[in-house]
């Protein structure tokens, strides 16, 4: 057992949460605003598609990351514009871009590389490993904690960052106004429908980071679906952490250990089908910790009778 | 004046909705606005807001002339209103949902303890204290229609528009708000107050204007009127005055012994509960909401399960039956709350008249849909039923037109044993007098009808015996003939009877 819980676990455990995390903070405000976004797993997919993109015609990271944003956003302005302009329902709306981006990717692969299933090419650049100052001096935590992509540091930025601004500020009280009571809300003059796309345009910047972490943080390359479900699991955390920034890190937490986890006991022998399951296992043990949590229902009921 | 409309006319295609309609407020007034459902009241009161736009017709503030495009303008022009569905965020505190909107804030913060402060302040100032730190969700809705008009005072309303503020308050926290109301108003406050209870407007207003298809049939001050002359302004014509026979009671219908429900809390939902309904007698239930009328309703109708007492239906013992199996046994149901229970809002109005009937109007499965219109297009004309056709959606009625929805399909069961929640709820003065002419009616015929409701004028019109209850217990029964408004008041607060 001294193998399995090693410095290396718990350092490709903080890599592998990233995408979770950063896709789940997005989830989290739409789901702040009565939006349950579903298309979380296509956003990230569009987001490491496209930063691979970037990547292979401009070279440079900066600009990769910004162009995997772009494309994002522009995707979940698709789900805004059909979800709240058009009214259609949020989920089958969700589900459906996901498929879109299934499609669109694999598509563009070849279309745009002419490979199949996967592509990597040894030019491309990954994203730096930043090295913490003191803290890479520190024994075991310097291993864990120092050495990853600034995406890895910047997610942990942003936890704070959306828990302040959610429950500090005056936008962020506007926004969990317009999620909880909509027409209460319009009835005030706040410009619920504003808010909303502010929300989704900013899960499309977080599942464009989330995006590029996957392709070009952990490995630099893109393969077909290659999200494999963590957009699902990320609408589990922000479930699990009831679209509350710190409860979402904890919950993303547990799934990208799970992640980590499952990779590392492929090394013990143990049927590469059989530990893959595991994220999804712990996954379905948490849904039974999510029973009817209140204010998203609310927020969901609320939502339905202001249309 | 502080306020005139004038020559407002509102028309949604061929419909008219407000016809040459001419209001007017002074400063420090009290005024109501009365009519019935439908008459155009609440989109006045839109148009003032700003959230409909009139065909034809100006506002004048303060002499010049202004106009509203959302209801932002309005606020801004210092009028505030108290919609009729409470427009609060349940999770969030009072002071957040008083100072929303106009927060008090330090840079880009939220400065939550400033908002307290104001809130507190505010309280002080008008003289309705509240908690400012106290989550929404989990305060009485008489403190919640507080938290509103605070609101709107806190958005520098002069003028505040209350729509039917009273609809979901108990007896009590009615008082207190006419109180308030009235401190407001010597205050300099003026307020508009749109509501069906005539005893309630009398008490409060002014002046009174009342509205009848679209049109102002009267505008005249309080102490000139009284609630007879108001009725015969909004209905247009002399309401009957209905008397009940005395009939002889029959077999009882209904029996329940030693209804016990524990619950969660300390003190139990229900208390060894007896009592009895016997052909063709109205027995009425008084108490304020929450005192175990709601648990009664249900350990009766099976929709809850009793802990320990029996429930027998003509004779039979239904205890712990299913719902379905109790109702087809000779049990009817009008509910207490017609959202949660009453209809499906998405339905359509057929639909929702279907309800309980559907077994009448099937073959091999399949309904019958001819059959099924010509019985609720028969309700809908009986009882004046305002809607867009059959197959409107159910929330886009108002809620008094619902309530004659509920009150049709009810009594066209026709069982032997009917119980009436709170049947008048939200109508005004004309269904009210159908429905208690049909609720009358059944009884003459040898129906049992057990009303529970929390109007005493309305226990008192039509029972033949009235039970009270107070803290899941029944306290007093008085005899229709010798009950009086105040003895029956000292029972619900929990009093001694005295003699």
């Amino acid at each position: 057992m001294d193998h399995l819980f090693d410095v290396s676990l718990f350092a490709s455990t903080l890599r592998l949460v990233t995408p979770i995390l950063l896709a789940a903070l997005g989830g989290a405000i739409c789901a702040r605003v009565g939006l349950f976004n579903v298309g979380l797993e296509g956003l990230i997919l569009i987001g490491a598609f496209s930063a691979i993109v970037g990547n292979h015609f401009t070279g440079d990271v900066f600009a990769s990351i910004i162009f995997a944003i772009l494309c994002s956003v522009l995707f979940s302005m698709l789900f805004g514009y059909m979800s709240i302009h058009l009214r259609a329902n949020v989920i089958v709306v969700g589900i459906a871009l996901n498929f879109l981006a299934l499609g669109l990717t694999t598509f563009s692969l070849r279309a745009i590389f002419d490979v199949k299933g996967a592509y990597y090419n040894k030019d491309m650049v990954g994203l730096p490993k930043w090295d913490i100052p003191v803290i890479k001096d520190i024994p075991w935590l310097g291993d864990v904690i120092s050495g990853h992509s600034p995406l890895v540091y910047l997610s942990i930025l942003l936890v704070i960052a959306l828990h302040l601004f959610l429950f500090k500020t005056v936008t962020g009280f506007r926004l969990l106004a317009a999620g909880e009571n909509p027409t209460a809300a319009k009835s005030l003059g706040i410009k619920v429908t504003r808010i909303q796309y502010g929300a989704v345009l900013m899960c499309g910047v977080l599942c464009g980071l989330a995006g590029s972490q996957l392709s070009l943080g952990n490995v630099t390359m893109f393969t077909e679906g290659m999200t494999s479900g963590r957009g699902f699991i990320a609408l589990v955390a922000t479930m699990l952490g009831q679209s509350n920034p710190i409860g979402v890190a904890a919950s993303s937490l547990l799934f990208g250990f799970m992640d980590a986890l499952s990779i590392r006991l492929q090394g013990f022998a143990l049927p590469t089908h059989f530990t893959m399951m595991l994220p999804y296992v712990v996954t379905i043990a948490a849904m039974l910790f999510f029973k009817d949590k209140g204010y998203m229902q609310e927020a969901r009921k609320a939502n339905e009778s202001s249309r | 004046m502080l306020l005139q409309m004038n020559n407002i006319t509102k028309s949604y295609g061929n419909v008219t909705a407000n016809s040459n309609v001419a209001f007017s407020l002074r400063k420090g007034e009290i005024h109501a606005l009365v009519g019935e459902n439908g008459a155009g009241k609440t989109t006045l009161m839109r148009i003032l807001y700003g959230m409909e736009n009139p065909t034809s017709g100006e506002i004048r503030l303060e002499g010049k002339p202004v106009s509203f495009s959302s209801p932002e303008d309005a606020i801004s022009h210092k009028i505030g209103m108290v919609h009729q569905h409470f427009m609060l965020f349940p999770t969030f505190t009072i002071a957040e949902n008083i100072v929303i909107g106009r927060e008090p804030s330090s840079g880009i913060g939220f400065d939550r303890k400033a908002a307290a402060a104001v809130t507190e302040q505010l309280g002080r100032q008008f003289g309705m204290p509240v908690d400012p730190w106290k989550k929404v969700g989990e305060c009485s809705l008489g403190l919640q229609q507080r938290v509103e008009i605070l609101k709107v005072l806190h958005q520098g309303a002069e003028i505040i528009i209350l729509d039917e503020p009273t609809g979901v308050l108990t007896p009590l926290e009615v008082k207190e708000l006419l109180i308030a109301i009235k401190g407001l108003a010597t205050q300099g406050k003026s307020f508009i107050l749109i509501s069906h209870k005539l005893q309630e407007i009398m008490e409060v207003a002014d002046r009174i204007t009342v509205l009848r298809d679209g049109k102002v049939t009267g505008t005249v001050e309080a102490k000139d009127t009284d609630a007879e002359k108001l009725s015969r302004l909004m209905v247009g014509r002399d309401l009957v005055h209905m008397s009940r026979n005395e009939i002889p009671a029959g077999k009882p219908v209904l029996e329940a012994a030693g209804i016990t429900i524990a619950g969660s809390k300390t003190k139990p939902l229900l208390d060894g509960v007896s009592l009895h309904v016997d052909e063709g007698e109205i027995v009425g239930i008084a108490g304020i909401s929450g005192n175990g009328q709601s648990e009664l309703i249900q350990a009766i109708s099976g929709l809850m399960k009793v802990d320990t007492g029996s429930v027998k239906l003509l004779g039979q013992d239904i205890t712990g039956e299913q719902v379905k199996a109790i109702r087809e046994r000779g049990l009817a149901h009008i509910p207490e709350d017609r959202y949660q229970w009453g209809v499906a809002k998405d339905a359509t109005v057929a639909e929702n008249g279907l309800m309980g009937h559907a077994d009448r109007h099937q073959r091999y499965g399949v309904l019958r849909g001819s059959g099924i219109r010509r019985m609720v297009g028969e309700w809908v004309s009986r009882f004046g039923i305002k809607t867009g056709s059959l197959s409107t959606k159910a929330q886009y009625l108002s809620g008094g037109n619902l309530q004659k929805l509920i009150v049709a399909r009810e009594l066209a069961q026709n069982t032997p044993f009917l119980i009436a929640a709170e049947p008048t709820r939200g109508v005004d003065v004309g269904a009210m007098e159908i429905i208690h002419g049909e609720l009358l009616k059944k009884r003459d015929a040898g129906g049992a009808i057990l009303l529970i409701s929390s109007e005493l004028t309305e226990i008192l019109k039509l029972s033949d015996r009235i039970l009270v209850m107070f803290e899941g217990r029944i306290v007093g029964e008085l005899n229709a003939d010798n009950a009086t408004e105040e003895h029956i008041s000292l029972l619900m607060a929990g009093g001694k009877a005295v003699g």
